[in-house]
């Protein structure tokens, strides 16, 4: 028999603790198969968030740290400082880097800090029970916008990689989807380009997922997928928004 | 032997600069010393003072609240500290900045037009160190000598004119103080 | 080596980095300024990393990272900017990881003023952040002291995996005193200063071969799990307890008729009152701790000798420091305390008054 298909080494043999239908598991696959593929295992480090990946840090084979809520671009600042020698990326969710962690990543992005940052948009807070996100889409329901996000109270959502594209300094920034085969390929492109940036020390790479949460959308895995490709593919468009590698 | 002296003035005029030479001379001695400066958030033109010690002891308390030697460049100084000076202590003032002056008749009371002077020497940043001159023609809480090695060494290289201009205040500052 | 007059400020700068401190990170505050100044323009020659944080909630965190990677770093700051690290001081206890922290204390509450204060003792003593945990806190009392302290700092944190503090404040760092360094580590020192955590913390494999999976982490979701890992900390402050505190006596006797407590600056002031007082033929013996956590609440009780009739304390602050007197005396004889708030610092003749109005 012939195995075609395994755990990448840089992922532990530890089972995910994500609901049923989730794509972090997707997206913690992307990452470490392109970790495998550029040999930096023995070099890598990585910041885990606070929200649905808060464990993340027990799932990739290698050092791992866990930051405080949002603070994940300043914990793996102080990493890549100290190790200079070593690779460092942050994990995290909209929550985390777009509302309480907004500071640490438009400075984190506007030092050009050497990291990758792999962002996953799914329109809410998964961990704390399906709250509203700085993502969350304009009417779009959660337990704390029961009525739906009102934008003439408290904003649209925010588009990190639009914002973060005002910046000088970042090497890469792309937005990619997970809500099909081929657009997860895709997004396994960005992904590696990121590793491969962050391996040859070019700067700061920022990749966003366009993801789900089926359990808080009070969807099935297939319908939150088709719901996120009606309706967040059109207000978070996919894209490369800046590839300093692809002009030079 | 332990004195204790409150160098007070606008910011901006060299007071802190004052206690600093002053400590840093006593320190060339082998004395104990301490500097501690008042502070604000004003970097101009504020009212300054500094709290300097020099001692053959250990120091305890670096605040200054009865000075030994008061060093005023400007009138609300000598309001302000005038009254808390040790009796039988000294009172340096710039007569040009000071138009009150003081009324004390307990203390030793040694003024003179400092901008004045200094311009007569050639530049208005000697004003602090004909001050210091005249604590040091009065007192003997640091040594004329140890003023010298410090502003040579720092002077001699960058500015050779000023570290000779400095050096002229300071006698000029010693003459006015002798009793 | 001969003495400098330097600034309390930039006397510990210099020592941390003497120390082998190459990461500072830190955001501007007064009055601390001079600090992360003379970081910015010496950390380069040494090779280290300064970088300003873009608030001082982030210095922390870039802290927290740089800790986890096994290497000696600080971030300083004064009051409010202690407030906004005290999320990061909180999670750096209970992941373990070593670090120093000096706070220029100023006046507050809230945003305050910016001159001396002693205000921030039980933020620094008793919490600060969330949870169960201690920080090791030491608080100097010259410029001497203050500079000394930064190694000591490194040391004790590198040994106990715990966040150390210096709690200094705006007089200490404003003021200038002769100081005589310490020779900086070697590099030799420094390259095993380098691998001294490599059990722990975050570090590539050397040899290619996977080795390690550290995790630098305060999570543990599981109740049972956690309170064993509080249980582990609080075993560990318990050793430096008994291990590290420290305090100074100043004419403590059997003959005593009064002992007065202060700490840092504010006892230097009140040691001036003591000798003007014992040179009149008082007995009065002054005693100073210099960790405020672990409180050294032994030795101080050995300080209430058969004549003592009182317990004086002394601070800039309303009295943060007297619950930790009263535990050391424990009811032998009363307590009093006096002191100036808001930035206002009070002078030996103060003290000299209250000291006689009820010796």
């Amino acid at each position: 028999m012939e195995v075609i298909a395994t755990r990448p080494e840089s992922l532990r043999e530890v089972s995910f603790t994500y609901c049923p239908g989730c794509m972090h598991g997707v997206a913690h696959r992307l990452i470490a198969e392109a970790i495998d593929e550029h040999g930096l295992i023995n070099k890598m480090a990585g910041v885990a968030p606070v929200g649905c990946s808060v464990f993340a840090y027990k799932f990739f084979n290698f050092d791992m740290a866990e930051a405080a809520h949002g603070r994940a671009p300043a914990v793996a600042t102080g990493i890549k400082r100290a190790r200079p020698d070593m690779h460092v990326f942050t994990y995290q969710g909209d929550g985390d880097l777009a509302a309480i962690g907004t500071a640490e990543i438009v400075h984190a992005a506007n030092r050009g800090e050497h990291l990758s940052v792999f962002f996953v948009n799914n329109a809410i807070y998964g961990m704390t029970g399906g709250q509203m996100a700085p993502t969350t889409l304009p009417d779009m329901k959660t337990t704390t916008s029961p009525y739906g996000r009102k934008v003439d109270d408290v904003g649209y959502p925010i588009r990190v990689c639009e914002l973060l594209d005002t910046l000088v300094a970042p090497y890469y920034i792309e937005r990619v989807s997970l809500l099909s085969g081929p657009d997860i390929i895709k997004a396994k492109k960005a992904v590696s380009k990121a590793i491969q940036y962050n391996k040859e020390g070019r700067g700061f790479t920022f990749i966003e997922f366009v993801s789900t949460c089926p359990t808080n959308w009070g969807m099935k895995p297939l319908e939150s997928m088709e719901w996120a490709r009606e309706n967040m593919l059109p207000y978070f468009k996919p894209g490369v928004f800046r590839d300093k590698g692809a002009q030079a | 032997m332990k004195t204790e002296m409150i160098c007070a003035g606008f910011g901006g005029q060299g007071v802190l600069t004052i206690g600093r030479f002053i400590a840093q001379a006593g320190m060339r001695e082998g004395k104990h010393v301490s500097w501690l400066p008042s502070y604000g958030p004003e970097m101009r033109g504020g009212t300054a003072n500094v709290s300097a010690v020099v001692s053959d002891q250990p120091i305890a308390s670096p605040i200054v609240s009865t000075p030994d030697i008061l060093v005023a460049l400007n009138q609300p100084s000598i309001d302000k500290f005038g009254p808390q000076i040790r009796p039988g202590g000294v009172l340096v003032y710039d007569t040009g900045m000071c138009p009150k002056g003081c009324n004390r008749t307990d203390i030793q009371i040694i003024s003179a037009p400092l901008t004045e002077l200094a311009q007569e020497i050639g530049s208005n940043r000697v004003v602090n160190m004909i001050a210091i001159g005249m604590v040091i023609g009065r007192t003997n809480v640091i040594k004329y000598e140890s003023m010298e090695e410090d502003l040579t060494s720092f002077l001699k290289d960058r500015d050779p004119d000023l570290l000779e201009k400095n050096l002229i205040a300071i006698k000029k500052g010693m003459e006015l103080g002798k009793p | 080596m001969s003495k400098v007059l330097m600034k309390g400020n930039e006397a510990v700068a210099k020592a941390a980095i003497n120390a082998g401190c190459r990461l500072y990170f830190a955001y501007p505050i007064t009055p601390q300024s001079e600090l992360i100044e003379y970081m910015a323009k010496m950390m380069p020659t040494v090779g280290g990393t300064f970088l300003q944080a873009e608030s001082e909630v982030s210095a922390i965190n870039m802290v927290y990272g740089a800790a986890g990677a096994g290497k000696r770093v600080m971030t300083t700051s004064s009051s409010p900017g202690i407030s906004l690290k005290a999320e990061g001081m909180s999670y750096i206890a209970g992941a373990e990881l070593p670090c120093v922290i000096i706070n220029v204390q100023r006046g507050g509450p809230g945003l305050g003023d910016i001159q001396p204060s002693q205000g921030d003792y039980f933020q620094a003593t008793k919490g600060g952040g969330h949870g169960d945990y201690h920080l090791i806190v030491l608080a100097p009392s010259s410029v001497q002291e203050f500079a000394d302290m930064a190694s000591e700092a490194f040391d004790l944190a590198d040994k106990y995996r715990n966040p150390v503090m210096i709690l200094a404040d705006g007089m200490l760092g404003q003021m200038m005193e002769p100081v005589e360094f310490k020779p900086a580590v070697t590099e030799k020192e420094m390259e095993e200063m380098g691998h001294q955590h490599e059990s722990w913390c975050i570090h590539p494999n050397q040899d290619g071969d996977l080795k390690h999976h550290h995790e630098i982490n305060s999570l543990e979701i599981d109740p049972v799990v956690l309170e064993k890992h509080v249980n582990h900390l609080y075993e560990k402050y318990d050793k430096i307890a008994a291990n590290e505190t420290r305090h100074e006596l100043y004419n403590i006797n059997d003959d005593n008729e009064m002992v007065v407590v202060a700490f840092g600056t504010a006892s230097r002031i009140v040691r001036s009152a003591v000798d003007e007082l014992n040179a009149e033929g008082k007995n009065i013996g002054l005693f100073r701790p210099i960790t405020v956590w672990p409180y050294p609440y032994e030795a101080l009780a050995k300080c209430i000798g058969p004549k003592v009739k009182q317990v004086y304390v002394f601070e800039l602050n309303t009295g943060q420091m007297v619950e930790d007197v009263k535990i050391a005396v424990n009811g032998k004889v009363p307590v009093h305390f006096w002191g100036r708030v808001g930035g206002m610092v009070f002078t030996p003749e103060q003290i000299k008054e209250k000291l006689q109005a009820c010796y």
